[in-house]
């Protein structure tokens, strides 16, 4: 092994130190700019006559009916404007996520990206300006009037980002989801139960699968994220839906350390000790699990829509589907929301041409289409044409609509809500903390966030 | 090397091939003639500036990709930056945040525990292995060391999928434990935090050890079989064979399997992410996996390239650590 001469170490570390010395100069990153905001009589809608533009889309819509629908619609876009060239980049979600940064802050970042609805990543972009605002848009093709509120506030911020929920409109979903119960008919019956309505049915279908020797709710949280749809589920039927969208924003006037988020995670472990989840389920994965409930075992799986279409490929007649039953506080609330929004970035030249392609894609004609390959569209879909899961699924959302029962996911809070509610519920469920410290740590970070430090 | 070069090119009076090799084996400079004129200033050895024009290809390549990032990481972990907007020059405190909080500390900690599994263990097994396959002549010996050694081939995310089915409750690993009549301890072994760190750890045991075999026995194999003959007359059993002949000879194989083995427990990524994604709670967050979690998912990057650049650091210093302690024993 030579030994190095300490002079030359010497110098090379004076060299390295200069070197770092002219780079500290200047800070990583671009100043933020505020998004740019088109107003509603420059928007063009005819743009057959915007010349060749060639329109470069970023989505994850990689996976069976998504995949098919949205290459039907490029291509029938593409066809009705012989101008516009679609340049589509498909990556699976978690890809997406991960290369959006780097591409949205380049100078030749793409023109349509699916931006996720969280503060970490739509929230972060809309700060530092790489967003542009779709009102002048949304005026211009009525979208306020297609799209419901609740819908449109899971992809609104105030300018600065610090708002979630409201301010501008930065993009717009093709399917909802929502978090509810799917649901072994058969077993049920056998059982001798309704669909549960109220939170008292549903611990009585609890107890009586339990009598029975079959396993209440199926539930694999070895990937932590579970957590938050069960768990979720859990205050959807105990807290004020209010107060769940304020803590799941964000937003002051909320706190974890209430009475009603007490019973809460009490009833939540209350169930972990009787028995009604999947035994050791911090040790068992997520696609294990809804696939040990698609072969019969489990009476409940609580998940989201977006299993509709693998559950009824395995269990046909068998499964159904019903929202969170409603508990003492007499409001139905249930987890959900959109797909990823489609948004416009701020580095766009023809965002008039992005905000036909994105009214294109979200227009009624496209939501049956998305119908029809098995989603759930987020709007206008057909509950005639539907029929099994599907019928039951689009009821849910449509009640869920209707009486204004959505609320956010909770990891939408902070940009650090997720890490911290994953591992907690994975903490609550093995009985490692307590109810007290479970919701203390939960509200340190939610009320340091919402005071602004 | 580059002063011989530089000579070489320089002088057309090539020194005869054996002084050059005299040159090398001692270390010595060349006795190269001075000429004024060709070469100009400079203690004799030094190189020449045609010297770093053969160099400059290479260094440029170097200072472009390793180098300018490594600097520009360290200029990332003074600031507080978001990977979108611009950064805030925060000083130190993303380093005095690593060494001070205990969620970014606890991963470190993880990360000792699991070169017990993936470094120690592999190591000894190993060594264990291939004495006994030297001693005794195993028919098919070539078949077990493919064996042993094909975890290594295969991709770590397939095996961190597989073990994860093989450690779910109700997976071969507990089937098995109940039928032998082990049911207590039978467990969901990725979702318990008390043996998660230990199921990984073994999974880099496993793919470890065949590693750890087959440079050992390629170090044996070095060692003439005489040298064991006369020992076994003079009735050495393993152990002393173990202690006396294959150890010392091993020596440079074992700064190998150890350097190796332990920058894989160090950097250890895919394992965890697969397997756990750092849970259950906080209990196998690994320091590669904050990196990807912070600067990635939660869009922390100051923090995240920190903990990228403190691991290097300790990593650096557990390879210069073995190779040390090797040197030692070679000269002792």
């Amino acid at each position: 092994m030579t030994r190095i001469r300490p002079a030359r170490t010497l110098g090379a570390g004076l060299a390295a130190a200069a070197l770092l010395a002219t780079t500290v100069a200047c800070a990583p990153g671009e100043e933020g700019g505020s998004g740019t905001e088109t107003q509603s009589e420059d928007v063009t809608t005819d743009i057959s006559k915007v010349g060749d533009v060639t329109l470069t889309v970023w989505d994850q819509e990689v996976r069976g009916g998504q995949a098919e629908q949205i290459a039907a619609l490029n291509k029938a876009f593409q066809e009705k404007y012989p101008n516009v060239t679609i340049d589509r980049t498909k990556r699976s979600f978690t890809d997406l996520q991960r290369t959006l940064r780097n591409a949205i802050t380049s100078d030749d970042a793409p023109d349509v990206v699916q931006a996720n609805n969280g503060r970490t990543d739509m929230g972060a972009f809309v700060k530092n300006g790489l967003l542009q605002s779709l009102d002048g848009y949304a005026e211009t093709y009525g979208w306020t009037e297609r799209f419901p509120e609740s819908v449109r506030s899971l992809a609104t911020y105030s300018d600065d980002g610090a708002t979630f929920g409201e301010g501008s409109l930065y993009g717009l979903a093709q399917v909802g989801e929502l978090v509810g119960v799917f649901y072994n008919k058969s077993m049920l019956a056998d059982l001798g139960l309704e669909v549960p309505k109220t939170t008292a049915d549903f611990e009585a279908a609890l107890a009586a699968a339990k009598d029975a020797g079959e396993l209440p709710i199926q539930f694999g949280n070895l990937d932590g994220w579970p957590g938050i749809h069960d768990y979720g589920f859990v205050q959807n039927q105990f807290v004020p839906r209010d107060d769940i969208r304020n803590l799941g924003f964000g937003r002051e006037g909320a706190s974890w350390t209430t009475d009603e988020n007490t019973q809460a995670a009490d009833t939540f472990s209350k169930w972990v000790d009787a028995g009604y989840f999947t035994p050791e389920f911090n040790a068992v994965g997520y696609d294990p699990a809804w696939q040990d409930f698609a072969q019969g075992n489990g009476l409940f799986l609580v998940a989201g829509t977006w299993l509709q279409a693998d559950l009824e490929d395995a269990m046909g007649e068998d499964v159904g589907f019903f929202l969170p039953p409603v508990g003492e506080t007499g409001e139905l609330a249930v987890t959900g929301g959109t797909g990823l929004p489609f948004s416009i970035t701020e580095a766009s030249d023809d965002a008039d041409v992005a905000a036909a392609y994105i009214d294109f894609i979200t227009s009624d004609e496209a939501m049956q289409m998305i119908q029809d390959a098995g989603n759930l569209p987020v709007v206008g879909g057909s509950p005639d044409q539907a029929e099994g899961l599907a019928a039951e699924v689009l009821d849910a959302w449509t009640t869920a609509g209707e009486d204004d029962a959505l609320v956010p996911y909770l990891d939408y809070a902070t940009p650090d809500f997720y890490d911290l509610i994953t591992a907690q519920v994975q903490e609550l469920g093995a009985g490692q903390v307590s109810t007290e410290e479970f919701l203390g740590t939960l509200e340190d970070e939610y009320s340091s966030f919402v005071s602004g430090e | 090397m580059t002063s011989h070069a530089s000579s070489a090119a320089a002088d057309a009076s090539i020194p005869p091939r054996t002084d050059r090799r005299q040159a090398g084996a001692s270390g010595e400079p060349p006795a190269a003639p001075r000429r004024p004129g060709r070469r100009t200033g400079g203690a004799p050895g030094e190189p020449g500036l045609i010297a770093y024009a053969y160099v400059a290809p290479a260094l440029v390549v170097f200072a472009l990709f390793l180098l300018a990032p490594l600097v520009y990481a360290v200029q990332l972990s003074f600031y507080e930056w978001d990977g979108l907007g611009l950064g805030t020059w925060v000083g130190l405190d993303n380093y005095v945040a690593v060494f001070t909080d205990p969620e970014l500390r606890a991963p470190f900690g993880h990360a000792l525990v699991l070169v017990v599994f993936f470094s120690l263990l592999p190591v000894t097994f190993g060594m264990l292995l291939a004495a006994l396959m030297t001693r005794t002549r195993v028919r098919g010996a070539g078949f077990f060391r493919t064996v042993l050694f094909l975890p290594q081939v295969v991709a770590l995310t397939v095996v961190a999928v597989v073990w994860r089915q093989i450690y779910a409750p109700t997976g071969p690993l507990n089937d098995a434990l109940r039928l032998v009549g082990l049911d207590g301890f039978a467990r969901g072994w990725l979702g318990d935090r008390d043996w998660v760190l230990v199921a990984i750890g073994l999974v880099g045991t496993w793919v470890g050890t065949g590693l750890c075999t087959v440079l050992f026995l390629a170090g044996l194999s070095k060692v003439g079989r005489e040298l064991y003959e006369s020992s076994r007359l003079d009735g050495a059993g393993f152990w002393a064979e173990l202690r006396f002949i294959s150890l010392p000879s091993l020596r440079g194989e074992l700064a190998v399997a150890l350097t190796l083995t332990m920058v894989a427990a160090l950097r250890t990524f895919d394992l965890v992410y697969v397997m756990t994604g750092g849970g259950p709670g906080n209990a196998s967050r690994v320091p590669s996996y904050e990196v990807y979690d912070r600067a990635i998912q939660e869009g922390d990057v100051g923090t995240g390239i920190t903990v990228a650049l403190v691991l290097t650091v300790v990593i650096l210093a557990a390879t210069w650590l073995v190779n040390r302690i090797a040197d030692d024993r070679e000269a002792a």
